[in-house]
């Protein structure tokens, strides 16, 4: 399978405090890929750079056969890279259909044609009934929702999802899980995710990588990295795999 | 084209609409000199606010300088007219790119630098004192003694010199309100309009969300200051004089806002309702006073402020959001 | 023209910059801790100014012996303002507050041109026209007290701010808002107390001014955005900043109008405001917010 995205020997450096070191991986086309590991790892400073809010200090980020690093999130998600926010950021006063279609309009010049394009997006999503309520009167695991079919309404290649399952109750969180499978299924969309909640990882990653302080220190097939010793050690605690 | 401007508006709002239209085509007929005048500076303020309303209410950049824009297309033609004796309609072709040109370069200062919120409205302000200044000093338009545009008696009304009763100005403003409301219709249910709102929610957002940013807020801008300008050059061929002092004064500027805040920011009525309220009632209090025998120089603007400050505090989303819950019609367009 | 010419304007620039530089400071205070732009600053001090008008119109009072009397009620007036009005508007988004503002300052400035009128009125001490000589330079008396009466004023506030525990209070609801609630600070009290002292700053600013100027209705808006200028440039939340900004843009001003002509003067502080706006918007003394 082809590499997606790759990224090679990525670092960040804030002021002293190296926040990411040289972290090298690939997510497979279609494939379904997990960053995990403890709070401060530099998980979410890796999407970041991805997601073009700013450059890495070294190494490259290459997507589909092109570097992006350093280009500026909204060049980013045109060249299909869509991307959610690890604390919410629909836009409030907007309808959830509105919040989507604006999503739809990235490769859609027409109103009508990205209004129906989002209707698809939102009954995937389960949102349809409620497209005309305000995002900032939906719940929060609704709004995590809105979130993701706004972001896949920009037709990405790639999904980079930020802690989405955070603060979910499981009922919620098997919900968004099937949805993201059929996705990744039905279209072949590749997904890279940031994730806390074990159970989400297991039910969806073919690949999982975790970072430590800034640094790789396993990266593989799902059952390789539950039992690697360091993981262990830095993150999961022995219960995990009792 | 005009299914898609009307869709989703209920029939009873259209048959409103309808109305106050034929009322407005009609008034002329019956109003008196005085009230005419009223009316003229409704319809401008209304035209005007819907003008700002779109750099604000749409794409939520705080401009309180648009006087700047008034000033540029208003001394614009008023000087091609009284050097070269071009008519407005033709001196609206050079007033109108001056103006654009204008938004851009302040636009582009700010978007670029990043200069944002406040700080962006103190550059507007910043922009449109310096071009105040600037003009007290610039000879070609004669400077701080003001420019004049020669007043024949007009035995008939002209309308390609804009010279005439002040009706032909009051027919010209209201088509001008009128397409600037089907336009802003337009706008904010266009492709432009959903990234504008999107901006205006959340920059950082619509970014991620594949927006160019910097590319809209230009485009807001550069509409926003070439459809004031128009206002402008009216300005100019309606009061047939010009001082910088007044014309880009920031008085100027926070009249041309108050209109779209107390009437609703954002929204496509608030301006025009903003317009009559503030207007309305301010021309009464003067007359009131007139009536009176009392001459208070700085009441009008005493009420305003008053009006200002109440709208904020307890309406803030403006007068019109409220009245559309009062009266049931459920605003599409915010 | 002979250099001390030049040096003359020079020095009474940078007095009467300190005036304007104690003005900013008030706007500076406010900012730093309410986080509220004070867009009604000027009009402040005009208040100020037509009080100190009134009073030695009236009773023949110097506008500097008048100086705490006139910043202790414009510290009430800033207290009642913050506590009425202002304080439900600091969780508002920032143009809400912003305009709010606006709308007092228009109140102000149109009260005031009903009450007194368009006209100029000014204040002529017995020592208007005095002058110190010192060596080559010949200083006005009335900036040179205008200048000191600045200086010892943003002493006494560096002062407070510094080394008593109500100072120390105000800075740190600055610094961390939720922080000091839960200390248990009353930070809607402290808040009421810095906008009143940042009025009471604008107020004694005022009185100073009013030996050099003279006050019309209309100067109020001027002095706002004047007061704009010098925090921006100096930096937003910097004390010594506004002062160095005010100095820097009263010599600015003063320069233009010897070597320019004095009506264009405004033109140069606006011209540095956007180059500051662009080029560093923090000011030269502000911290990098975020």
């Amino acid at each position: 399978m082809n590499a997606l995205l790759s990224i090679n020997g990525v670092s960040k450096r804030f002021r002293g405090l190296v926040a990411v070191d040289r972290v090298s991986f690939e997510v497979p086309e279609g494939g379904v890929f997990a960053v995990i590991g403890p709070n401060g790892a530099g998980k979410t400073t890796l999407f970041n750079m991805i997601a073009g809010v700013f450059p890495p200090d070294g190494g490259s980020i290459i997507f589909a056969g092109e570097r992006i690093d350093g280009l500026p999130p909204d060049r980013i998600c045109r060249r299909g890279i869509g991307r959610t926010f690890q604390i919410v950021r629909p836009f409030p006063a907007l309808s959830v259909e509105d919040n989507v279609i604006v999503g739809a309009l990235l490769h859609r010049k027409r109103v009508g044609a990205a209004r129906a394009h989002a209707h698809d997006v939102l009954r995937r999503l389960d949102l349809y009934d409620k497209r005309a309520q305000r995002a900032s009167a939906l719940t929060l695991p609704d709004r995590k929702r809105l979130e993701v079919a706004r972001a896949l309404a920009s037709d990405p290649k790639l999904l980079l999802l930020d802690e989405v399952m955070a603060g979910l109750r499981p009922t919620e969180m098997d919900r968004i899980v099937a949805i993201l499978r059929e996705l990744n299924r039905e279209t072949g969309l590749t997904i890279l995710l940031i994730e806390h909640v074990m159970r989400a990882v297991m039910a969806l990653a073919s690949r999982i990588l975790v970072l430590h302080h800034g640094a790789a220190i396993a990266e593989g097939l799902p059952e390789q990295v539950m039992r690697d010793r360091a993981v262990i050690d830095s993150y999961l605690g022995v219960e995990a795999i009792a | 084209m005009i299914a898609s401007l009307i869709e989703g508006v209920p029939h009873r709002a259209l048959a409103l609409l309808g109305a106050l239209l034929v009322a407005l085509v009609a008034a002329p007929l019956v109003a008196g000199d005085y009230l005419l005048t009223v009316l003229i500076l409704i319809l401008y303020f209304a035209y005007i606010g819907q003008a700002w309303n779109i750099m604000m209410g749409f794409a939520g950049q705080l401009s309180l300088g648009h006087a700047l824009y008034v000033g540029l297309g208003a001394y614009t033609a008023a000087s091609l007219y009284v050097h070269f004796g071009i008519g407005p309609w033709l001196g609206l072709l050079v007033a109108v790119p001056v103006a654009a040109l204008a938004g851009a370069f302040i636009g582009f200062l700010a978007f670029r630098f990043r200069v944002a919120g406040v700080y962006f409205a103190i550059l507007t302000i910043a922009v449109a004192e310096f071009a105040r200044v600037g003009f007290d000093h610039l000879s070609w338009t004669s400077g701080s003694s003001g420019l004049f545009l020669p007043v024949a008696q007009f035995t008939h009304n002209d309308l390609w010199q804009l010279r005439g009763h002040p009706v032909m100005f009051y027919y010209i403003l209201l088509a001008a309100a009128v397409l600037a409301f089907i336009f802003c219709r337009a706008l904010l249910q266009s492709r432009v309009g959903y990234f504008w709102r999107a901006i205006r929610e959340d920059e950082e957002a619509a970014r991620s969300a594949g927006i160019d940013v910097f590319h809209y807020k230009m485009i807001a801008v550069v509409i926003s200051a070439a459809m004031t300008s128009f206002a402008g050059v009216i300005y100019a061929f309606y009061y047939n004089n010009l001082f910088p002092e007044q014309v880009f004064h920031i008085s100027r500027s926070i009249e041309i806002i108050l209109g779209p805040i107390v009437g609703g920011i954002g929204t496509l009525f608030g301006p025009i309702l903003g317009a009559v309220i503030l207007t309305g009632l301010a021309e009464t209090l003067t007359a009131a006073l007139a009536a009176a025998g009392i001459d208070l120089p700085g009441a009008k603007q005493v009420f305003y402020g008053i009006c200002l400050l109440l709208v904020i505090t307890t309406l803030p989303d403006g007068v019109w959001p409220w009245v559309c819950k009062r009266i049931g019609l459920a605003e599409r367009n915010k | 023209m002979p250099a001390d010419v030049y040096l003359n304007v020079a020095v009474g620039g940078v007095l009467t910059g300190l005036v304007y530089g104690l003005m900013a400071l008030g706007l500076s205070v406010i900012f730093g801790v309410v986080r509220v732009v004070n867009f009604a600053h000027g009009e402040m001090m005009t208040i100020a100014m037509y009080i100190a008008v009134t009073l030695f119109t009236a009773f023949h009072l110097d506008p500097l012996v008048m100086l705490v009397p006139i910043a202790a009620v414009m510290f009430a007036f800033g207290y009642v303002l913050q506590t009425r009005l202002i304080n439900p508007f600091i969780t508002r988004p920032e143009y809400s507050q912003f305009l709010l503002l606006v709308a007092v300052a228009i109140i102000i400035v149109n009260l005031l041109l009903i009450a007194f009128g368009p006209d100029a009125q000014n204040v002529q001490t017995s020592y208007a026209y005095d002058s110190f000589q010192i060596g080559p330079l010949i200083v006005d008396a009335t900036k040179a007290y205008a200048g000191l009466a600045a200086i010892v004023v943003a002493a006494a506030l560096f002062g407070f701010f510094q080394y008593t525990r109500l100072g120390t209070a105000i800075r740190a609801c600055a610094d961390n808002y939720t922080g000091a609630l839960v200390v248990g600070l009353d930070v809607k009290h402290l808040y009421a107390l810095t906008f009143g002292l940042g009025a009471a700053c604008v107020g004694a600013a005022g009185c100073m001014l009013l030996l050099i100027f003279d006050v019309t209705p209309a100067v109020g808006p001027a002095y706002t955005l004047l007061a704009f200028v010098i925090v921006i440039t100096g930096g937003l939340g910097s004390m010594p900043g506004a002062l160095l900004g005010g100095v820097l843009i009263g010599l600015t001003e003063a320069m233009a109008g010897l070597l320019f002509t004095p009506s264009a003067k405004s033109m140069f502080a606006f011209g540095i405001l956007v180059l500051v706006l662009l080029f560093r918007p923090q000011g030269i003394m502000g911290k990098r917010t975020a």
